[in-house]
């Protein structure tokens, strides 16, 4: 069934959809019935930008196992990232 | 029954129709032709969208002597394809309840005005849709028949309940108006075979008429030819269920 879990999130970013380029400025993350994975429910995350209409949208869907591994991934590159010293001190004080 | 020398004809179009607000919304609209007169059918898509298969169920029922219209409920939400409007409604939660049950009873009130129709209109929905069915069937006056295919979120906790969908359905049970057909697989888990079990329980309690039809070996969507939730033998034996419903109460 639609289980309803949908959250978003405004964001900053740049995102490659079918017409190339186009700024990001909201993430849609929801775990409900896919479109394309061959699943009942998957983890879908669309990166928008409302302002230009519903096709400026780059679309991915992942199994929980895969959602969780993005994650640990995502962490796991920001933390060398920071390490790094490449996270920028004013960035890093706002906890961008 | 149809014969191979019969003639048959039908018309499949956009159509649009006063909604929820008197907004004006589009449709699709299939009828056989000729002057019938023919029962009508409001066919309600689901969560992900008014999508292709929802134009071959309108047909279907077209097929089948029905004059059927499926409203676009995400008409509000802007135009693309229907995956992507899907898409955009489904991160935004969903639209809303009482908004749902204005576009159906537009739907509903477009087919009584025809003067093809012969003055029964049944409700058809899956999933999400097969939820709102329900909830039409409740909480609408004029519908002669419903059909729920596993309509999940009819049963609802308080912490479920959003200002979306403030009230579950089944809390208006003792309000349903016509017969009610519903289809659902024992695998599924939203509705759960216990929440079909508590949905019937308020059905007999009521003592309203209904039917349920659950299948082993099927989960959610089992209509879904498209999807992996697919399940052939279920799928034939549900529609030759749900059809000859429809025609007991809305064709005799």
């Amino acid at each position: 069934m639609c289980t309803m879990i949908a959250n978003q999130a405004k964001i900053e970013g740049s995102g490659k959809g079918a017409s190339g380029w186009f700024t990001v400025r909201q993430v849609n993350v929801s775990y409900d019935h896919p479109y394309q994975m061959p699943l009942e429910h998957a983890l879908s995350i669309d990166f928008v930008d409302e302002r230009q209409g519903p096709g400026a949208r780059v679309a991915v869907e992942l199994s929980l196992e895969s959602a969780r591994q993005l994650v640990r991934t995502i962490q796991e590159v920001l933390a060398q990232a920071a390490a790094g010293g490449y996270v920028d001190e004013r960035v890093k004080a706002e906890g961008r | 029954m149809y014969q191979t020398n019969m003639y048959e004809g039908m018309l499949a179009e956009t159509v649009t129709l006063r909604g929820a607000q008197g907004d004006s919304i589009n449709a699709y609209f299939a009828r056989p032709l000729g002057s019938g007169p023919f029962p009508g059918m409001v066919v309600i898509h689901h969560l992900p969208g008014w999508g292709e298969w929802y134009r071959e169920c309108t047909r279907k029922f077209a097929h089948h002597g029905y004059a059927a219209i499926s409203p676009n409920l995400y008409f509000r939400e802007g135009h693309g394809t229907p995956e992507d409007i899907g898409a955009q409604v489904r991160g935004a939660g969903g639209v809303a309840d009482e908004q749902v049950l204005g576009d159906v009873e537009g739907a509903m009130n477009l087919l009584g005005s025809l003067p093809f129709v012969n003055g029964k209109v049944g409700v058809f929905g899956t999933c999400s849709g097969g939820r709102h069915a329900f909830l039409a069937a409740c909480r609408l006056k004029g519908f002669s028949a419903a059909v729920e295919c596993w309509g999940g979120r009819v049963v609802l906790s308080k912490e479920e309940l959003t200002p979306k969908q403030p009230v579950a359905p089944i809390d208006y049970t003792k309000d349903l108006s016509c017969p009610l057909i519903g289809l659902f697989g024992n695998e599924d888990k939203s509705p759960s075979p216990e929440q079909v079990n508590q949905h019937e329980a308020e059905l007999k309690k009521h003592g309203k008429h209904y039917e349920f039809h659950r299948y082993d070996g099927a989960g959610h969507g089992f209509f879904y030819y498209h999807r992996p939730v697919y399940r052939q033998e279920q799928a034939v034996d549900g529609w030759k269920k749900v059809l000859a419903f429809l025609e007991k109460h809305l064709k005799a």
